[in-house]
């Protein structure tokens, strides 16, 4: 797979403030991958970069192996769709779309076909001479990507273009961006904080925090091999049970229980404060827990119903443990029931830096 | 108001009856009393014009003229002395239409492409720059008469249309650029960014972008600075020159000479005429007169 955008120790300060700080990142042609984040990590302001858009202090962006660093955003082959649509309000659909084409000086007849064709692909034909403000939020982002898509470009940039829709319009509308980058096959780069776009669209994902890219992998990896506490804390809702304890000799010693590591692979033994993470869906609850290499007798504190499954919440040696039970198993607060889990299939953190060992 | 207690078979639904309460009544009696006082000047002033010397001389200032007449209309803007000539105001009046149609749209597109410049295109010292034009708005023009005076002339545009024009735009600049960058910084700043990916630069952007979405910000702008610089006196005095003195120049003029006695008809006829320009455009932009107010004061 070729490279297909390129960032070279790209740093950006204001003043004294370091936004992004000697970034790296290679996004393969037509690779979709998604800055994920919570808010203020830069990864709004990376894209910016990329696009253009804010003066960079430091590095280098190959986009198409070209050096873009200092070309102005339409000479990097990207287009853009914003979290705002960001359609120009006097004009119509069909004027917003080929806007960038009648800047650049297109003939006419090419125009018509390019817009008529992006209109095909997403749905606008019927759409064509209407304003903004007569459309729905769907629609409007659906314009915003026909905007960028009639520039024929090799790279697209999303910024958060699903945030300012309602949660059902949201999942339709993921959908078909996964289906348009099925069939355009485009290199995209698309920011977000929520984490099911993240993980439902990307073929890779880049977490970030304070500017620096924590782990970079795809979605399966980032899930269940997180590299530090804050991904494995920021992927998965509920979030992961963080089981902090002291490591020694392959078991990790908690209050009045000792949870052996044995099946675990190491990236370096170590003994010490650890953190032992074990996601909600891995802890089970009954019989299926008596062939658990863990188990420990629990009492149900809180039980939340979700529909599909339920939620419920208990302690494991005075430290709290969610986990998600099938919603036919029924559970009561006050209940003592038999947990447990393997612990092989968990993530072990060094107490101290964080770190995966 | 829940302790109101409700006779007896009747079981609150729908819409809650209203009531005419003393506070309401109250509310409307202090708006009415206010509008009229503040309506008094201008129908006395009108009354006035109506009548004659004698009348005037022997009557009350509230009584409704006997014989109303509109000769000292007439008189007042065709033939009252202002100074040695005897033409009326009329020639005031198509003064100050030059002045305020040749300085309005000059002002307000600078100030625009100011306020766009400043809001979008942030370039080094953009900041300052914007803050050395507020700072303008608050010295206070007096202090700045003797050097415009002194540079003007040097120029050979002093006493002469573009030389007012000019001071109006310069005066009027402050404001204008704050209310325009106030306007455009209002916007979704990912606008410009989609225009720029799309390719547009300055110009484009602001002509095909910006001004078809600054409609309502111009027609305030507008208001603003008709009123302002047709109601402006010391400008014109100072700079405008003989040949372009405006209506309130002339206005002045007509009320302080007194050869024999004072005509208040005359006067009032006049200071009515002069005053109809801003006051029309008050009742007829309202609205948007109070949100350019508004959009002024909020937001830095």
């Amino acid at each position: 797979m070729s490279t297909s955008v390129e960032i070279k120790d790209l740093s950006l300060n204001y003043g004294t403030v370091t936004v992004l700080d000697r970034l790296n990142l290679e996004v393969g042609k037509g690779e979709f991958i998604v800055l994920l984040g919570p808010s203020g990590c830069g990864k709004s302001t990376l894209l910016n970069c990329i696009a253009g858009l804010l003066d960079i202090s430091a590095g280098q962006i190959f986009i198409s192996g070209k050096n873009v660093t200092w070309d102005e955003p339409k000479d990097r082959g990207i287009g853009m769709v914003f979290q705002s649509y960001a359609l120009y309000p006097q004009m119509t659909v069909e004027k917003n779309m080929s806007f960038g084409l009648r800047v650049a000086g297109m003939p006419k007849p090419e125009v018509d076909a390019r817009v008529k064709r992006a209109a095909e692909i997403l749905q606008l034909e019927s759409l064509l001479q209407r304003k903004p403000v007569e459309l729905s939020g769907g629609q409007r982002q659906r314009v915003a990507i026909g905007r960028a898509l009639v520039r024929d470009v090799d790279v697209f940039l999303f910024d958060e273009p699903l945030s300012n829709l309602d949660a059902k319009l949201r999942n339709d509308l993921r959908v078909e961006i996964k289906r348009l980058h099925h069939r355009l096959k485009n290199t995209m780069i698309y920011v977000t904080h929520d984490q099911i776009e993240a993980m439902t669209l990307a073929d890779r994902i880049a977490i970030m925090k304070n500017g620096v890219i924590q782990q970079l992998a795809d979605p399966h990896t980032i899930y269940n091999k997180p590299t530090n506490l804050f991904v494995a804390g920021f992927i998965g809702s509920p979030s992961m049970n963080f089981i902090r304890g002291d490591l020694t000799g392959g078991a990790l010693n908690i209050d009045g229980a000792s949870i052996p590591l044995a099946n675990y692979e190491f990236k370096a033994p170590m003994n010490g404060a650890a953190v032992l993470g074990v996601r909600p869906e891995h802890v089970v609850v009954g019989e299926e827990a008596q062939k658990m290499p863990f188990q420990v007798e629990s009492e149900i504190e809180i039980v939340e119903p979700m529909g599909a499954d339920t939620i419920a919440w208990t302690k494991l040696g005075g430290q709290s443990l969610t986990f998600r039970a099938d919603a036919e198993v029924r559970l009561v607060p006050g209940q003592k029931v038999l947990i447990g889990f393997d612990p092989g299939r968990g993530s072990v953190f060094n107490g101290e830096s964080g770190e995966r060992i | 108001m829940s302790s109101v207690s409700l006779p007896a078979g009747i079981e609150p639904s729908g819409p809650r009856p209203r009531h005419v309460t003393a506070t309401r009544i109250g509310i409307y009696a202090f708006l009415l009393i206010a509008a009229l006082f503040f309506l008094i000047p201008l129908i006395v002033m009108i009354m006035t014009s109506m009548k004659s010397m004698s009348e005037i001389r022997g009557g009350n200032i509230f009584a409704l003229p006997m014989q109303p007449t509109l000769d000292y209309w007439v008189k007042a803007w065709s033939s009252a002395c202002t100074g040695r000539d005897c033409y009326g105001l009329a020639p005031g009046f198509f003064n100050s239409v030059k002045i305020t149609v040749l300085s309005v749209p000059v002002s307000i597109v600078i100030a625009m492409i100011n306020g766009y410049a400043l809001s979008f295109w942030r370039f080094r010292g953009s900041e300052l720059m914007f803050a050395i034009l507020l700072f303008g708005a608050f010295v206070p023009f007096q202090v700045l008469v003797y050097p415009i005076i002194f540079g003007l002339s040097r120029v050979g545009l002093f006493g002469t249309l573009p030389g007012i024009v000019i001071v109006h735009t310069i005066f009027g600049m402050p404001i204008l650029t704050l209310l325009f960058r106030n306007f455009f910084a209002s916007l979704p700043v990912e606008l410009f960014k989609a225009a720029r990916v799309d390719g547009a630069g300055f110009w484009r952007i602001f002509f095909s972008v910006m001004l078809p979405m600054s409609v309502p910000i111009t027609i305030v702008a507008v208001i603003l600075q008709v009123t302002g610089i047709w109601n402006d006196f010391i400008f014109g005095l100072v700079f405008a020159g003989r040949e372009n003195m405006p209506m309130t120049v002339q206005l002045n003029n007509i009320v302080r000479t007194s050869t024999g006695t004072v005509e208040y008809s005359t006067n009032m006829a006049a200071t009515v005429l002069t005053g109809a320009v801003p006051l029309i455009v008050y009742f007829v932009s309202g609205k948007w007169f109070v949100r350019g107010i508004a959009a002024g004061a909020v937001k830095g």
